[in-house]
């Protein structure tokens, strides 16, 4: 005999939820962006830091008036992407499709605000080490936002489609999971660039 | 809509590899003929056998460069290179050692060995599987793209700006070369992702963590390693393609940009990655030696322990390759304090492999021979490392040849005698038949003998003053008779490598029939036939101790492994994932059937490179859409794998 | 048996010690002398433990005592769980830790004595890397008129700390003299500092220690150390102006040298004065050309300016395709320069 047994034990087949192979993988995948993050953003202090000859950031602190709003339509989106899952737990399909399309257009909304605030800005990608450090990590996040929202679409036709109920719906735990990162990330982005300029 | 609609008990039965179970099995799990059949496997030992005979494709052609240096270096004053050649191959040679050779033959043999160790039907991602090895592939036809046209990268392979910028620089050679590294870093992840989420979930029930076999603690503890270290260098190759080709200033001292960040975010991947490319190996070792000393493994929870330790401190030492920077002194402490502890966790592999063949009863063979004289090349290769720790004693040694002995003891010491000694070991499990031990014996003695006549005179050469990468040296500095020695022992090595590959070749015919468990092993993988089935295991096993194959005559357990009688799991290709720490039986897998989709996403990365590579961005959009395609039709919800709302 | 070849194999080649310049196995002055000893010391430990650890392993493999192995009824080997290994874990351990601590305890007074010269630097130079050479510039706060401009050799006074100051002008560079202590590197963008000092006269050779490019193996420089007198000396006469030329070749040389070398060359005392190349004001005091890469002998110089890329190919100085008459008098020209 063994300590452990497969006799008589009932074990559900294929992917549900969190024991679905790909929803695992998912955290491994977050967790490797989150430390692509870390380097950006190390690099990011690691010139903050150094003596500078121009006034750092040039301009002085970025102006917060799109970017607050904006963080905040990037956490909205992830608070409805969560109230959707909830309710495919309950078996709603149609909410949780609803709720993806809302959590698209609001991150459509962040990439558009988005590239509003770039083209103020006074400095470019190649106009000195602080454009290219701004350029460079906004643009990765917004980068993933953009695959976030293809992730979001699609996921909101599967669930249009009827793919998923209570029970099964591991691609949209695996989906959800990702875009609560990006949103997430995101926050550790604004703190660096938003913040920390007004505090040291 | 209950769970209870999704779940099945499975059917436990007691089966052979020859009943007509195992023929059904069979023919749902294996790969289909011809080209489509080929490219669309996501069979973990068909991929583990390519990653290891690509690896070894490497390891010959960076082996050739090195012996082309060796004819120039032999005496001073030669003339067989030009510099620029001579830069280029020193690059070649170590990009393709310690990437494209070193890291991917590892994931081979985990690849191949994982599944059948841990009593599983496949890894848990197959078709991830499949990618990782395409993309490989890709990025090492990609990488050496440049060299084959004359434009190989130049600047060393840790390539520090500003020497590698588009000023000093100005070929396409570092553009390949960084581009390249990204797309091999997104195999490596890949490749991470699928043998973390494996070591968790796709487990034969009953295999807790304190029964992993040593290997896939070392695997493990590499795959964790990656995940968090090569984005660091993927960013820093993309930042400076960057800078070199679309304008920005991060390593440009001119503007502001900072050389010294690449060297911070080059060795936060690079001192990670040596360790991952040498724990696995370490794991081969700790599982293989004992087989050979009739004992199980001394200490296998301080080795299980000190794998990981190793890694956690292997991420605090990044800065002892910085210590000729001129950062300040308290820093330097540190990281010197760091970089010395760091034996502690070695010494304790070291220690414990000692002990196993002292306290046990030894059988010769090629892998033990193998085995046994990598301790010896670990202690070498370590104590040169213990030296290069200390702050004023590195001051001196880094950049001479001292720390190309060193790091040729550890990688070829610590990495290509373990996978030599590998093959003899598994060889019999992969291919159904056994190397010869007689010219194992010629194979060993040429390769011992020829590495260290090679590489141990370098730490003399280095102690006398020889810089490193230098492309011929004048006559007067003592470093004449050093160098002859090291390129005959070069070719020595050479050598033993070709014997290697004549007795493969000679063996794949005639070696004599293995048996399933040639060696009387412990392990899982010896269950199997040899070669395994495309299935692995008739039944799923369910595992009761760390050694289920010795059970009967070590008593360590009042449990007993069942291995002939277990699930069935023939309800289409299924698998069993466990729960991560007691594996206890969590979920029936469906698992994926062959594809050519991995195949083709990796074609649309290589396409993206190469668009970012010739700054052609119709095609770097082009490939990125079909990508997405590709990706999507990938991760389409399917019946037929439990992914949807029907019941199947 | 591995260490007996290997021991064999460095006696075979220890003969060379003692013509080679570049070891670091023997120190000159304060800076180098603690590394040194330290170096030896690891040195010691290290050969130590490789000793022990393959007489061990070669012990564990071939000694005797054990019990036999004898196949049993089904034709499977033995297998037993001896007691008894764990012990040499722990042992092991406790051994290489009271190695690690006394190294670093060691390494730490070390890093401490040769952090800073023991006495105020007496004399600062700003030497600045360059593809493939080095620009040497001699500084004197009181008086600005000593100070000037030499390539790839450095005299220093002997039993005097020197401060360094290393610039790049281009990549990274490290600036390293074994015999008088440790690199530092020579990076864009910062000035690092390091110090030397010799207590013994004599000619301490030195390279660049970090991949620079093509020319890497050819960025050579010597330090000289001189008695004091003798060093001042030396200055003075650098600072002096070269002799007018004796003769009407030597003197169309120096015209000759303006228009083709001196846009890139500078000569004190001439219209020469370019900022690109290396300096070669008094150049035959010289020991080397090119940083190293020839030893500086007429036949040497002429052949080095009628063809600088045949010896140092890929460096820096341009084939100008001089007419031969044109080389012989610059060439007579620059052996004027004493």
């Amino acid at each position: 005999m063994t300590d452990v047994s497969l006799e008589r034990v009932p074990l559900p087949v294929g992917s549900i939820g969190r024991r679905a192979t790909g929803w695992w993988a998912m955290l491994f995948i977050v967790a490797t962006e989150a430390a692509i993050f870390a380097y950006l953003l190390f690099s990011y202090y690691f010139f903050a830091i150094q003596p500078h000859s121009a006034p750092w950031p040039p301009g002085g602190p970025p102006e917060m008036k799109l970017a607050l709003p904006n963080t905040i339509v990037l956490l909205a989106s992830s608070g409805v992407v969560w109230w959707g899952e909830q309710g495919i737990r309950r078996g709603r399909s149609r909410r949780l499709a609803l709720a993806l399309l809302i959590a698209f257009v609001l991150g459509a909304i962040f990439v558009g605000v988005q590239f509003l605030e770039w083209s103020h800005k006074t400095f470019s990608f190649s106009s000195g080490v602080f454009g290219s450090l701004y350029f460079t990590i906004t643009g990765f996040h917004m980068a993933h936002v953009a695959v976030g929202l293809v992730v979001l679409l699609v996921m909101a036709l599967w669930s249009a489609l009827g793919c998923f109920n209570a029970v099964r719906h591991a691609a949209i735990s695996t989906g959800t999971l990702y875009w609560h990162f990006v949103d997430v990330v995101w926050l550790a982005v604004f703190f660096t660039f938003y913040i920390t300029p007004r505090i040291g | 809509m209950s769970l209870a609609e999704y779940q099945r008990v499975p059917t436990i039965a007691a089966h052979d590899y020859e009943s007509s179970f195992a023929r059904k099995l069979e023919r749902m799990w294996e790969t289909r003929p011809g080209l489509i059949g080929w490219l669309g496997t996501v069979d973990h030992k068909e991929i583990g056998i390519r990653y290891i005979v690509t690896a070894f494709v490497f390891l010959i052609l960076g082996g050739i460069e090195a012996l082309i240096m060796r004819v120039q270096l032999a005496q001073p004053n030669e003339h067989v290179l030009t510099p620029e050649q001579y830069d280029q191959l020193f690059t070649t040679h170590g990009m393709t050692m310690i990437f494209l050779y070193s890291m991917p033959v590892l994931s081979g043999f985990s690849n191949y060995l994982w599944p059948l160790i841990l009593g599983s039907r496949d890894m848990a991602m197959p078709r991830l599987n499949a990618l990782s090895y395409w993309v490989y592939l890709c990025s090492g036809i990609f990488m050496y793209a440049g060299f084959v046209v004359g434009a190989g990268p130049n600047a060393g392979w840790f390539n520090y700006p500003p020497y590698s910028s588009a000023t000093f620089n100005p070929g396409f050679n570092i553009d390949i070369y960084a581009l390249g590294m990204v797309l091999f870093g997104i195999s490596t992840t890949v490749g991470g992702i699928n043998f973390m989420v494996t070591a968790l979930r796709a487990r034969a029930p009953g295999m807790s963590i304190n029964r992993l076999p040593i290997l896939i603690w070392g695997t493990l503890t590499a795959s964790a390693g990656n995940l968090l270290a090569v984005p660091s260098v993927s960013l820093a190759f993309l930042m400076l393609w960057m800078d070199r080709r679309l304008g920005t200033h991060f390593f440009d001292a001119a503007s502001e940009g900072q050389p010294l960040l690449w060297q911070h975010l080059f060795w936060i991947f690079g001192h990670p990655w040596v360790y991952a490319i040498v724990l696995p190996a370490m794991g081969m070792v700790s599982d293989g030696l004992p087989v050979f000393c009739r004992r199980p493994l001394v200490g296998y929870s301080a080795v299980a322990l000190a794998t990981v330790i190793t890694m956690v401190i292997g991420f605090g030492v990044w800065v002892h390759h910085m210590f000729a920077t001129g950062l300040p002194n308290l820093g330097l402490s540190f990281f010197s304090a760091a970089s010395l502890v760091i034996v502690i966790p070695s010494a304790v592999s070291v220690f414990a492999w000692t002990a196993t063949i002292w306290t046990g009863r030894v059988v010769f063979t090629s892998a033990f021979m193998f085995y046994a004289s990598f301790i010896v090349l670990f202690v070498i290769g370590g104590v040169s490392g213990f030296m290069t720790a200390s702050v004023p004693v590195d001051w001196q040694l880094t950049d001479t040849y001292f720390g190309v002995a060193h790091l040729h003891y550890v990688l070829i010491g610590i990495n290509v005698f373990p996978v030599v000694g590998a093959l003899y070991f598994w060889f019999p499990k992969m291919t159904g038949r056994m190397l010869s031990e007689r010219l194992g014996r010629w194979n060993f003695w040429t390769m011992f003998i020829g590495f260290n006549l090679a590489f141990f005179p370098m730490h003399i050469v280095g102690l006398l003053g020889m810089p490193r990468r230098i492309y011929t040296y004048p006559t007067d500095y003592g470093w004449n008779t050093n160098n002859m020695i090291i390129s005959i022992g070069a070719f020595l090595f050479a050598i033993g490598v070709a014997l290697l590959i004549a007795n493969i070749a000679i063996s794949l015919r005639r070696g004599r029939v293995a048996g399933p468990n040639p060696w009387d092993a412990p392990t899982l993988e010896w269950a199997t036939p040899s070669p395994p089935p495309p299935y692995n295991f008739v039944v799923i096993p369910t595992v009761a101790s760390r050694h289920p194959l010795w059970e009967d005559r070590l008593n360590e357990s009042t449990c007993e492994s069942s291995i002939r009688t277990g699930a069935e799991l023939d309800n289409d290709k299924e698998a069993i994932a466990v729960t991560a720490l007691d594996a206890e039986p969590d979920v029936i897998l469906k698992m994926p059937h062959d594809t050519v989709l991995p195949f083709l996403l990796s074609l649309c990365l290589t396409a993206l490179f190469v668009g970012m590579a010739a700054l052609t961005w119709w095609l770097v959009v082009a490939a990125l859409v079909a990508g997405a395609v590709i990706a999507v039709a990938w991760l389409w919800p399917r019946a037929a794998l439990g992914q949807t709302a029907e019941t199947a | 048996m591995l260490s007996v070849a290997l021991t064999l194999l460095v006696a075979a080649t220890a003969p060379a010690l003692a013509d080679a310049p570049m070891s670091y196995l023997t120190g000159y002055g304060p800076r180098a002398h603690p590394v040194t000893a330290l170096t030896w010391g690891l040195l010691a430990i290290s050969v130590a433990v490789m000793v022990i650890m393959t007489v061990l392993v070669v012990l564990a493999v071939l000694r005797r005592g054990r019990p036999r192995i004898v196949v049993d009824a089904d034709g499977r080997l033995p297998v037993d769980h001896p007691a008894g290994g764990v012990n040499w874990i722990v042992i092991g351990i406790a051994a290489t830790s009271i190695a690690l601590l006394g190294s670093l305890i060691w390494t730490m007074a070390v890093l401490a004595r040769v952090a800073a010269p023991p006495t105020e630097a007496g004399l600062t130079l700003e030497v600045t890397g360059h593809q493939w050479w080095w620009q040497v510039r001699y500084t004197d706060a009181e008086k600005p008129s000593r100070v000037f401009v030499t390539a790839n050799e450095i005299h220093i006074p002997v039993n005097t700390p020197v401060r360094i100051r290393l610039r790049s002008d281009d990549v990274i560079h490290s600036f390293w003299v074994p015999a008088l202590g440790g690199k530092m590197d020579v990076i864009p963008g910062q000035t690092n500092e390091t110090w030397i000092e010799a207590d013994k006269p004599g000619s301490y050779p030195g390279r660049c220690a970090e991949y620079c490019g093509v020319q890497h193996a050819n960025m050579a420089f010597s330090v000289i150390a001189q008695s004091e007198d003798d060093f001042q000396r030396w200055w003075d006469h650098e600072l002096a102006a070269p002799p007018s030329p004796a003769n009407d070749i030597v003197a169309s040389g120096q015209r000759l040298f303006q228009v083709r070398c001196g846009a890139c060359h500078a000569i004190r005392g001439t219209g020469a004065g370019g900022i690109y190349g290396p300096d070669l004001s008094h150049l035959m005091d010289r020991d080397a050309l090119a940083a190293g890469a020839l030893p500086n002998t007429p036949a040497h110089l002429a052949g080095w300016v009628a063809d600088p890329q045949g010896s140092k190919p890929g460096n820096q100085m341009p084939y100008l395709a001089l007419p031969g008459p044109e080389l012989g008098k610059i060439g007579a020209y620059l052996q004027t320069l004493d």
